[in-house]
């Protein structure tokens, strides 16, 4: 179907600028990056280094000033299902119960009502929520929430997650809980996914690749592979040693300016 | 299936399912105490007032309006009638009637134009330039204001009255409705946009019930407003309707029966009201702020 060679997602010098009260915000600039099918990417960087906005782009949801962004060889145009989002505030439908929620993208996209049942009960026991599938959003927790966040995105079958800073709102047990299970689905069932965070650790604890961003204007300082084995060990030398060369690339940019 | 490692999650359910239970049982007996306690406490600012009622007629500090008591006694006359057999005993049904049907009329009249003004105001911006200022300007005018137009326009009668009902429940419909739809939180359009929900069905599927919740609230004082208007309405020469009665019953100099006319709008549009939040309810159960 497709070439295994050919990336899923390949950014080619994008550089988008917005404007702000009749002035010209560089948000990203000449940003390159190339993802493999299957592969599990972190974009980190302080807030302004523009991560959000080349995840918004990939989305669909913004189009590159200059440059361009593909998947399988052809251009972004908008959003679309092959590509699905997790918000950092869930974005859920709240007057659709966790069930409807993950069937949402399944039923818009014109599936049979029995496919879309069957669909949405397997990705509802993936996340554990099958005793909650008929309540309603405000009346789960924020791990909860991002539970059926991440399942509504699986069940539409996209290829691509895109993730924006999902686990910043949660608090340290939900969080590292649902670090663990990102990463149970992601090796059941070889998803591209692309994370964005702020967080040091979180970024090395998920990635095969952490591209660390700068702001001012944003852009790629680095991206670098990380050949770590899994499960990975937050207390190990190794880890230890990656966390000291990732925070001096990511504080960089702080020394160039005082120079 | 490997997968599900929420512990921590069903301990929630847990608690979120089995608290409540075990509250209904401890609390059978103290339930009732404390509904005793509201309803108590809900009668003694009415309760303190028919006694003052009672001793400012009784005192005679005024000799136009007749005692709790009588009042009462021309009340079951009015409803039932056997007591009195003037003009208007055993004809409550028939006046309330008369003002259901305008109510209710000019409401669902209000709410069909005030919903579909509404939801284009709020989704096209043609529609929102055209007529957003003229709304506008027309809003303050006070519906009591259009009275003469409307007798002028409509002729005196039921169809003035109806009028006013519709102009009064517009608005409120109207400006909720426009709100409602403006103020969809634009992530859940991307979250559909993203899911491969797009154009008309996004308006469907996503800002219809975006909105309901505010659109919802307009319904509401529409309604009530409804009411409100509908004793100005009836002012202007129609034979039936409880604005009717309390219109003859100040011309006749009969108290009693403007009062009546008062207690049985206030008891209508109160259970009109209970109605309405009652289909809110069901419809916005999964609105935080509704169900309380």
């Amino acid at each position: 179907m497709h070439d295994s060679s050919q990336p899923i997602v390949d950014v080619r010098s994008v550089t988008k600028t917005f404007d702000v009260a009749g002035q010209q915000i560089v948000a990203l600039k000449d940003a390159s990056l190339t993802i493999s099918k299957g592969e599990f990417i972190t974009l980190i960087g302080a807030s302004g280094c523009g991560k959000s906005t080349l995840l918004r782009i990939i989305a669909g949801f913004e189009r590159p000033t200059s440059g361009e962004a593909l998947m399988w060889g052809s251009p972004i145009e908008g959003p679309g299902p092959l590509r699905g989002m997790v918000f950092q505030d869930y974005a859920l439908f709240p007057w659709l119960t966790v069930r409807d929620n993950i069937g949402f993208g399944p039923t818009s996209q014109g599936w049979p009502k029995s496919k879309v049942r069957e669909t949405t009960d397997r990705f509802i026991e993936m996340v554990g929520l099958q005793r909650f599938a008929d309540a309603y959003p405000h009346q789960l927790s924020g791990g909860m929430r991002q539970r059926v966040a991440i399942a509504r995105v699986l069940a539409n079958e996209a290829e691509v997650v895109l993730m924006d800073e999902p686990f910043g709102a949660l608090d340290a047990m939900t969080r590292e809980r649902l670090q663990e299970e990102l990463l149970e689905i992601w090796r059941a069932t070889k998803l591209t996914v692309v994370f964005v965070t702020h967080a040091v650790d979180e970024a090395i604890l998920l990635a095969d690749r952490v591209v660390v961003m700068t702001p001012g204007p944003g852009r790629i300082e680095s991206d670098t592979s990380l050949t770590l084995s899994r499960p990975r060990d937050l207390t190990s030398p190794e880890f230890n040693e990656i966390r000291r060369a990732m925070s001096a690339r990511l504080h960089s940019h702080h020394g160039k300016r005082a120079a | 299936m490997p997968y599900c490692v929420c512990l921590g999650g069903r301990m929630a359910l847990v608690d979120m399912t089995a608290i409540p239970a075990l509250k209904r049982q401890a609390q059978h007996s103290g339930e009732a105490l404390a509904r005793l306690r509201s309803t108590l406490l809900a009668l003694f600012v009415p309760g303190m007032l028919i006694g003052l009622w009672q001793v400012a007629t009784t005192q005679q500090w005024t000799r136009l309006i007749p005692t709790p008591w009588e009042t009462a006694i021309y009340m079951v006359d009015f409803v039932v009638g056997g007591i009195h057999n003037d003009a208007f005993s055993a004809t409550a049904h028939i006046h309330l009637l008369a003002s259901l049907q305008r109510v209710y009329g000019g409401f669902a009249l209000a709410a069909i134009a005030a919903l579909t003004l509404g939801l284009l105001i709020g989704r096209v911006p043609l529609a929102r330039q055209m007529l957003d200022p003229f709304l506008q300007v027309m809003r303050p005018i006070p519906v009591t204001a259009w009275l003469p137009l409307s007798m002028i326009l409509f002729g005196l009668g039921a169809r003035s009255a109806f009028a006013l009902v519709f102009l009064g429940a517009f608005y409120p419909i109207l400006l909720n409705t426009v709100l409602g739809v403006k103020s969809v939180d634009p992530k859940l359009l991307e979250a559909a946009s993203m899911l491969g929900c797009r154009g008309n069905a996004q308006f469907t599927r996503v800002v219809l019930p975006a909105a309901l919740p505010s659109i919802f609230t307009g319904l509401r004082l529409g309604l009530g407003l409804a009411w409100f208007v509908i004793v100005v309405g009836e002012m202007t020469g129609v034979p039936q309707g409880l604005g009717a009665v309390i219109m003859d019953g100040r011309t006749l100099s009969r108290t009693e029966l403007v009062i009546c006319g008062m207690i049985i709008i206030g008891i209508a549009g109160f259970i009109s009201d209970l109605i309405v939040v009652a289909i809110g309810r069901r419809l916005l159960r999964w609105s935080p702020s509704h169900n309380a």
